[in-house]
């Protein structure tokens, strides 16, 4: 009989004693020591366990009865304390000495503990064994748990605590959870469906410190300052290969104690599986690769060839309810192409990477049925040419198969308003159909939707049209991205409750990954206009311009333009422009049609440096490369003019300095005139003020670009600080419904004035408009120059210099 | 293969990219939103727009000046228009950006 000591009876151990036994029956005399008190179980099913789907019984691989029946020397809840290699014994914490013929490491892991302050109190564990699933299982109703870690053990965790009634809240340091397996449009979907389980989750969140009292953990405490009190804490962020007594005996360890092809450490009578180990560099974390692993242990063992190759890996989440899978590779490579479909009526995400005819990775959510075969033509890298234009849809569409241009109408639920104007949801639309509004005026006629600005009328079309079998007519969508306008993406952004760009992208079925550049501002824009508070401005959404708050040239270079507002400047200020000028070696100094100064010709890494310079002599950017403010042109009015009637140099500052900083859907100018002389061009630009005796003539709608238009009336007012309101209020109706890039004369057009007049005169809306203007500008008022002189500088560096690095 | 460490990736936004400087000119590094890795020259074949200021979508970027789209493994120009920007070895390796150098260290060295 030959002996072999085995040190750890999990998983991968188990799985190679039992090919051992099947290949040399009774040829082994085998002691198996174990630091848990028990023998093999399956350690993948605590998760049902811990839910309550499963008890440990049923989970149980090997018993007394089959270890008996194999004659192996069970030490359970006996840890192996060192290896005398030379002497090919092995000595357990209690002192027992065993000789090996042959030795088996396979210690798994160690669930990695964040240092935090306050890590070693009671309540804080790991999720990696029967004992920490036991702890779990206590926290039922009315008990708070939180869960540092949103990747699969986490969320198991958080999801089998949380159906036990537990209030369960995840920690997740990345922008979205499992980024390792999901991309964001999965990881949205994941984090809706643990949400609507009553788990709260926190992504892009930092933990500094663990708060205790009486040495039992109290709360957890973020780097905002936010104290999330819990009864258990569970930190499920990684494992590291269990290596200590493999260290200890001298063998070669580098992450993982190291093997060979052979699965042979550098003792060639010492073998290693399972996590503890590290072959060609890589480390293991699931179970498949651990079972290929065990039976090469076998083959070794017993003097056969066999040689462990890994293998493509896939992973799937075991949480009722969240259907998803994930597997191969979207890291790097040539020629990489993306296939998405999405289905927002089903919650469905698909999106397949592809490499030359060859399928290399995938992502599903919501609907895994098909996650086999295409795992399949992953591993046997099928060509899949022939089956590309449908190969999204799965197997059984090969052949047929379409996405559905309706499906996210089809998908709203129906108490979805549609029109907002007259508060009408879907469901009303929906009733109105069946009970015989064939077509668009029977709707209108029927419900009012889309009979006021006739924003929506898209989408009552395509209601009309999924509800009767018609045709809906022909549009003109936002991108080759998606098949909605800009209209109905901007209602269905609001009525949906959409806030983040995943989100849309997943719930409107965008085709792409993620978007392109025309549909990424204009969401970009809608989104931070729907809801300032919720949604974080993204620069990489924004054209250049925006995103680096300067104007591009041609040669590459930009253009700076600080304000002047109303086009009043001082001395001073001319003086610190004129030395900018100089410092920075501006080519050119121009007055532009804007009543200001622009220093054109500056490089990009000056800007902060610029900026900064005329920060300090009072000046904020001007937006003047903005689709928002850009300038209120002002004439001299009351203060010299022997004509004006009002001051319309002072209004013109006020409007400019309470307006600045807002976006809008293209660029919006103002211009105030004394008396309808009208210096400042105000009846020319997107609204003008003209005063006269009485009051403030409040006109809007003009252009004076490729399209030349003079402005329409609106109102007149008697004070300035109702011209302001009125103002505010018209900038807000355009900003919540204009499609993106339309100037406020285009979308006049569109709305007409009666609607817009209609809400401008109804003071409880102008005065709800006025709010929510204020709110948005509660974020966006402010300078950018000077946020980005100060925190963002280093951005307009080059990353590195090659040319240094070479020389050193 | 000359791999040299050039940066941490979080120095580059997601969805953006930054401009390395060489020897024989600046090279635009780009980060996708999958946290891919590319560098390419950061010179537009049409009139020479600076590629790094463009919008980074999906494995693609588009010129900031006239809207060009280039497929960053090829550095081709996409859809009806015709060009191909030079491309260089890149990836991530331990949360570190890596680049080839051996085509640009040769024109410095020389
Ligand atoms: C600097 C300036 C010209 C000047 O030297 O006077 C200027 C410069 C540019 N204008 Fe203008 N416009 C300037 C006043 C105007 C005016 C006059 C005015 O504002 O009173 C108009 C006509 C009025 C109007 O807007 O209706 C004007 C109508 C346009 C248009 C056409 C817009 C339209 O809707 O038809 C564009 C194109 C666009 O925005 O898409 C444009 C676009 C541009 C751009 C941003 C082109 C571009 O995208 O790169 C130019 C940037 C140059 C640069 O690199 O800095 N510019 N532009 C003026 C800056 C004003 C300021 O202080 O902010
Ligand atoms: C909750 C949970 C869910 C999981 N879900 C999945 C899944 O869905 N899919 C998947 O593929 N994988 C999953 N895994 C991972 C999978 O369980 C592991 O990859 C697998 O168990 C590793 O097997 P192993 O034999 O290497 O280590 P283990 O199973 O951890 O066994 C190692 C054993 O060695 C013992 N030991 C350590 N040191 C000593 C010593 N000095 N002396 C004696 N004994 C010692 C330990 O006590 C332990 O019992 C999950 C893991 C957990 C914790
Ligand atoms: S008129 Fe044309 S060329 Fe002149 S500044 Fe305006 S956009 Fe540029
Ligand atoms: S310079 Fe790039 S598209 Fe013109």
């Amino acid at each position: 009989m030959k002996r072999l000591v085995v040190v750890g009876a999990g998983m991968a151990t188990g799985r190679a004693l039992e090919h051992l036994f099947e290949r040399e029956p009774g040829r082994w005399s085998v002691t198996l020591f174990n630091a848990e008190p028990r023998g093999n179980y399956d350690r993948i099913m605590l998760s049902p366990v811990l839910s309550g789907e499963k008890a440990y019984e049923d989970i149980v691989i090997h018993d007394a009865a089959w270890y008996e029946a194999h004659g192996v020397e069970c030490r359970f809840g006996t840890r192996v304390a060192s290896v005398d290699r030379a002497a090919k014994t092995v000595t357990s914490e209690t002192g027992d000495v065993v000789a090996y013929d042959k030795l088996l490491i396979g210690t798994g892991s160690d669930p990695f503990m964040i240092p935090l302050p306050g890590h070693d109190l009671d309540g804080v564990i790991a999720y990696r064994d029967l004992e920490d699933t036991e702890r779990m299982m206590a926290m039922g109703a009315g008990r708070r748990v939180v869960v540092i870690g949103g990747g699969l053990l986490g969320l198991e965790a958080a999801a089998g605590m949380a159906a036990r009634g537990a209030d369960v809240t995840v920690i997740h340091i990345n922008p979205h959870l499992m980024e390792r397996q999901l991309d964001e449009a999965a990881g949205y979907l994941l984090r809706k469906a643990l949400v609507e389980k009553g788990i709260t989750v926190r992504c892009s969140a930092n933990s500094t410190e663990i708060l205790g009292d009486g040495g039992h953990v109290r709360a957890l405490m973020l780097d905002d300052g936010t104290e999330l009190a819990c009864d258990l804490l569970v930190m499920a962020v990684g494992i590291r290969p269990n290596v200590a007594v493999a260290k200890r005996a001298g063998l070669a360890v580098g992450r993982g104690i190291q093997v060979d092809d052979r699965m042979v450490t550098s003792d060639a009578d010492v073998l290693a599986v399972g996590e503890c180990v590290e072959h060609d560099g890589a480390l293991f974390g699931l179970v498949a690769p651990l079972y290929d692993q065990a039976k090469v242990v076998a083959a070794t063992l017993t003097g056969e060839d066999a040689a462990f190759v890994p293998k493509e890996l896939s992973t799937k989440l075991k949480v009722t309810g969240c259907d998803l899978f994930s597997a191969g590779d979207f890291a790097e490579g040539e020629g990489r192409e993306d296939i998405v479909l999405r289905d927002p009526s089903r919650g469905v995400y698909r999106r397949l990477v592809l490499q030359q005819d060859r399928v290399v990775g995938a992502v599903m959510y919501g609907d895994t049925a098909d996650s086999a075969w295409f795992f399949q033509l992953i591993k046997d890298r099928t060509d899949i040419t022939d089956m590309r234009e449908t190969l999204i849809f799965g197997p059984a569409y090969q052949g047929g198969g379409q996405a559905d241009p309706m499906a996210a109408v089809a998908a709203l639920p129906d108490d979805a308003e549609i029109c907002g104007c007259n508060g009408v949801c879907k469901g009303t639309i929906v009733a109105a159909i069946e009970g015989g509004a064939v077509d668009l005026g029977g709707v209108r006629a029927n419900t009012k939707a889309s009979a006021s600005c006739g924003t929506c009328t898209g989408l009552v079309e395509q209601l009309i049209a999924a509800q009767t079998g018609a045709a809906a007519p022909a549009v003109q969508p936002v991108c080759g991205c998606t098949d909605l306008t800009h209209e109905e993406v901007r209602r269905l952004i609001k009525s949906q409750a959409l806030k983040t760009m995943p989100a849309v992208w997943q719930e409107l079925g965008w085709k792409t990954v993620d978007g392109c550049h025309t549909c990424r501002p204009a969401l970009n824009f809608y989104l931070l206009a729907d809801w300032p508070l919720d949604y974080a401005d993204d620069p990489q959404s924004r054209f250049i311009n925006e995103r680096k708050h300067a104007n591009i040239q041609e040669d590459g270079t930009f253009s700076v333009v600080p304000r002047m507002w109303g086009g009043v400047t001082t001395p001073d200020e001319l003086r610190a422009i004129a030395d900018a000028a100089d410092k920075y070696h501006v080519p050119t100094v121009k007055v532009t049609g804007g009543q200001r100064i622009d220093l054109l010709g500056v490089r990009g890494e000056d800007l902060p440096a610029i900026w900064r310079d005329l920060n300090e002599a009072g000046m904020v950017s001007g937006y003047a490369y903005s689709k928002g403010l850009r300038t209120v042109k002002t004439c001299v009015g009351t203060d010299h003019c022997r004509f004006g009637t009002q001051d319309s140099t002072g209004l013109g500052i006020a409007l400019e300095k309470t307006l600045h900083g807002s976006w809008t859907p293209h660029k919006l100018k103002l211009g105030v005139s004394g008396c309808p002389r009208n210096c400042a061009e105000a009846t020319c630009k997107d609204i003008g003020v003209v005063c006269v005796d009485s009051g403030y003539q409040v006109s809007i709608g003009g252009a004076a670009g490729m399209d030349v238009k003079e402005t329409e009336f609106l109102i007149q007012v008697p004070t300035e600080a109702e011209t302001i309101q009125v103002i505010k209020a018209v900038i807000q109706v355009y900003r919540e419904n204009a499609k993106y890039l339309d100037r406020i004369y285009k979308w006049l057009a569109k709305v007409g004035m009666d609607w817009v007049r209609a809400q401008i005169e109804d003071p409880d809306e102008r005065r709800a408009l006025v709010d929510r203007f204020e709110l948005s500008q509660s974020v966006y008022r402010h300078d950018p120059w000077a946020r980005h002189a100060a925190a963002q500088a280093e951005r307009y560096r080059p990353v590195a210099s090659l040319a240094l690095e070479a020389a050193e | 293969m000359n791999w040299i460490d050039i940066a941490a990736l979080d120095e580059i936004p997601a969805r953006g990219a930054r401009k390395l400087t060489t020897a024989q000119g600046c090279v635009a590094v780009f980060r996708t939103g999958g946290d891919d890795v590319y560098a390419l020259d950061d010179r537009c074949p049409h009139k020479g727009g600076p590629l790094s200021e463009g919008i980074v979508h999906g494995q693609s970027v588009t010129c900031p000046l006239h809207n060009w789209v280039f497929d960053l493994n090829t550095g081709r120009a996409m859809g009806a228009d015709e060009g191909t920007v030079p491309t260089y070895p890149c990836r991530v390796e331990g949360g570190r950006i890596l680049i080839d150098a051996s085509r640009l260290a040769r024109a410095s060295a020389a």
